[in-house]
């Protein structure tokens, strides 16, 4: 990677950040009439994951979506709108944060149902291979999905027919407030993959080059045809489950567990990377900033003025 | 009627039924995701696993459809299971296990039943969109085996949730988010409210509203506005809707020739279809004027504010039918309409009317 990409994957993690952040702050004024689920602290997994793919590929996401939905390329304006409710949003204002879409960036859409979409992702897999594309699906979803039987069911399909199906399994460490030594025994939930006989490796989340790089691999087995390939990789919410403020005082979760995740904060590390190759400095963080900043005021400004949706929009809008 | 002079909440009255059948059966445990956590389902199950244990009050796996099979296994054979879902939209990876087995056990081998308790919490507003706030009582209704249970006052979930879990088949209890809020008078004591009978909050001549569950509320509310001008309203709270207590809807149908179903569900084969079909072939009862039922548009739940505020019914879809039924002049409608308090958000709860109702 040169430094160039280097530096530009960064302002793509960077940016996540900026506009979580954006939500969290703007969420309490009660505009935002929906519930959001933020990513920060995980945004290095999307972004690591799709800076292997192609707009070409098709990634599908759950309630905790904003990180996939952006580092796939999403319109940050259209998203914003969403979640005001706004006719211009991605989805119309039918779906809110929970269900965002942008097809054109090939981000397929993102339901809240734990483990809904994977099966989903299989399915476009499986049209990948019939009509010989090579194109590469992708499932996010968290630790808790694997409880679920279509997880299992979908696996087996996919290991069964050599789909070109990656499935990315951010294990947060909690389904809510539920930790997972309580849903499952000790286990690697890659090993679940494992035993559908599909490839699979367990990641630290460390820093976005070192995971970007380790994924290449796991994209590049799907994409050659060579059938699916499974990645846990750790990572940590720093924010309450949904909404947009912090959750450490209600007990289900340690401050010294929150503050070991907070202080190797992925999107950090990576900064230091950089500023020690001498890629990043202060003048080039500012403007980075200042040009994420200057973004997300025109998107919240034009979200803001967007006209609502009409009555008229939702009468036939269920059936084909 | 007053039945207590102590006032809780519906979800302190949820809570003492559980904790009450656990006391006095030790077959009764509660299981589900989040039962132990922090927030305790909306404030439900505070407090019940330093009463009873992790051992009988505890989370579960994200693993819905295996769980509740799981749970019917532990019915057959002797316990008394209250198993929980935050959203009523994740329930429906269970379907199978609930529908083929739980409804069907009893009947399929005429001897043992299951008897299982499921909360599922259903709700409207802020936002939740298509797969976060649906409600699908006329599902379970539809299934035989099946009982459905949708409590409207703290009272009555107390006594209603007593009795499902004494019920030795299968319950759907169905409790909405909007309500856990609302309080009642609750006596402390262990007491019942039968399966299968309406509650009647309101008794008058004009018309019959039919209602359960939140759209009592509404009911209420439209009620103390239609009493305001002289129109009594016969409420008819369903409580169950399945089984549907007829009797006391033909009974009350037959005085008012009026007839008004109010159903937080999609249109078309809903409760509110089946109770004017029931009083449509009842060949005794002389309507006025055709029945009326006022339910959610045949559409799913949209997330913009916007949208909502066509989506949900309230006191002014309840007033306005009313009108019709009762054939008022657009003035008297009006006068009606007027007396609603203004600024009423349709996506969050309504804070000024929370009760005693």
């Amino acid at each position: 990677m040169t430094d160039k990409e280097r530096l530009d994957l960064y302002a793509r993690t960077l940016r996540v950040r900026k506009i979580e952040e954006a939500i969290a702050d703007l969420y309490p004024g009660q505009e935002m009439r929906c519930p959001v689920h933020l990513s920060i602290g995980q945004e290095v997994t999307a972004v690591a994951v799709c800076s292997n793919l192609k707009k070409s590929d098709y990634v599908f996401s759950n309630h905790r979506c904003h990180g996939h939905y952006l580092a796939k390329g999403g319109d940050l304006k259209r998203m914003l709108a969403e979640i005001y409710g706004k006719a211009a949003g991605c989805t119309g204002g039918f779906g809110g944060s929970m269900h965002l879409v942008d097809e054109a960036a090939g981000f397929m859409g993102a339901v809240p149902i734990v483990a809904g979409t994977i099966p989903i992702a299989v399915g476009a897999a499986f049209k990948f291979k019939m009509r010989k594309e090579k194109r590469v699906s992708v499932a996010f979803f968290g630790d808790a999905a694997v409880e679920e039987g279509v997880f299992h069911e979908a696996a087996n399909f996919a290991a069964l027919h050599k789909l070109p199906v990656l499935f990315v399994c951010e294990n947060n460490l909690y389904a809510v407030y539920t930790p997972l030594r309580e849903r499952q025994p000790e286990q690697q939930i890659c090993g679940l993959a494992r035993a559908h006989g599909i490839p699979s490796s367990q990641l630290h989340e460390g820093d976005l080059f070192d995971l970007s790089g380790k994924l290449r691999g796991a994209v590049a087995h799907v994409r050659s045809g060579k059938g699916p390939a499974f990645v846990e990789i750790f990572t940590y919410r720093w924010r309450e489950h949904c909404g947009p403020g912090y959750d450490n005082n209600i007990g289900y979760r340690t401050c010294e567990e929150f503050e070991s995740w907070k202080s190797r904060d992925p999107l950090e590390r990576t900064a230091a990377i950089l500023r020690k190759a001498g890629v990043l400095d202060a003048e080039t963080e500012q403007r980075l900033e200042k040009k994420i900043a200057a973004e997300i005021g025109e998107a919240v400004k034009f979200s803001k003025a967007a006209p609502f949706p009409t009555r008229k929009d939702y009468d036939k809008r269920a059936y084909a | 009627m007053r039945n207590s002079d102590r006032k809780i909440k519906y979800s302190q009255a949820v809570n003492e039924a559980v904790s009450q059948c656990m006391e006095s059966d030790p077959a009764v445990f509660i299981i589900g995701e989040g039962v132990p956590d922090p927030k305790g389902i909306f404030g439900t199950t505070l407090g019940l696993k330093e009463k009873f244990g992790s051992a009988r009050v505890m989370d579960m796996p994200v693993s819905e459809n295996g769980v509740t099979g799981i749970m019917i296994g532990a019915a057959l054979a002797g316990m008394r299971p209250v198993m929980t879902h935050q959203r009523m939209d994740f329930m429906l990876y269970a379907m199978d296990q609930l529908l083929n087995n739980a409804a069907k056990w009893k009947y399929m081998f005429g001897g043992r039943s299951v008897p299982l308790v499921i909360r599922t919490i259903i709700g409207r507003g802020w936002g939740q969109g298509a797969q976060h706030s649906q409600n699908f009582q006329a599902l379970f209704a539809h299934i035989p085996g099946l009982k459905v249970v949708m409590p409207a006052t703290a009272y009555d979930a107390k006594g209603l949730l007593v009795s499902s879990i004494e019920d030795d088949g299968p319950v759907i209890f169905i409790e909405h988010r909007w309500l856990h809020d609302t309080v009642d008078y609750v006596p402390e004591e262990i007491y019942r409210v039968p399966l299968g009978k309406c509650g009647r909050p309101r008794s008058g001549d004009a018309l019959t509203i039919i209602s359960h569950s939140y759209m009592t509320i509404e009911a209420l509310k439209a009620a103390g506005i239609l009493e305001k001008e002289g129109i009594f309203a016969d409420l008819i709270d369903l409580r169950t809707v399945k089984p549907l207590d007829l009797a006391s809807i033909f009974r009350s149908v037959k005085r008012t020739g009026r007839l008004l179903v109010l159903d937080d569900d999609w249109k078309t084969g809903g409760v509110a279809a089946e109770i004017i079909a029931s009083v449509a072939e009842n060949g005794r009862l002389k309507l006025k004027k055709p029945p009326a039922r006022i339910t959610l548009p045949d559409v799913p739940t949209p997330t913009s504010p916007a949208l909502s505020k066509f989506y949900y019914p309230g006191t002014k879809e309840i007033i306005s039918k009313a009108a019709e039924l009762l054939g008022l002049n657009n003035g008297k409608k009006l006068k009606l309409l007027s007396r609603i308090p203004a600024n009423i958000l349709q996506d969050v709860p309504d804070r000024s009317f929370t009760g005693p109702f």
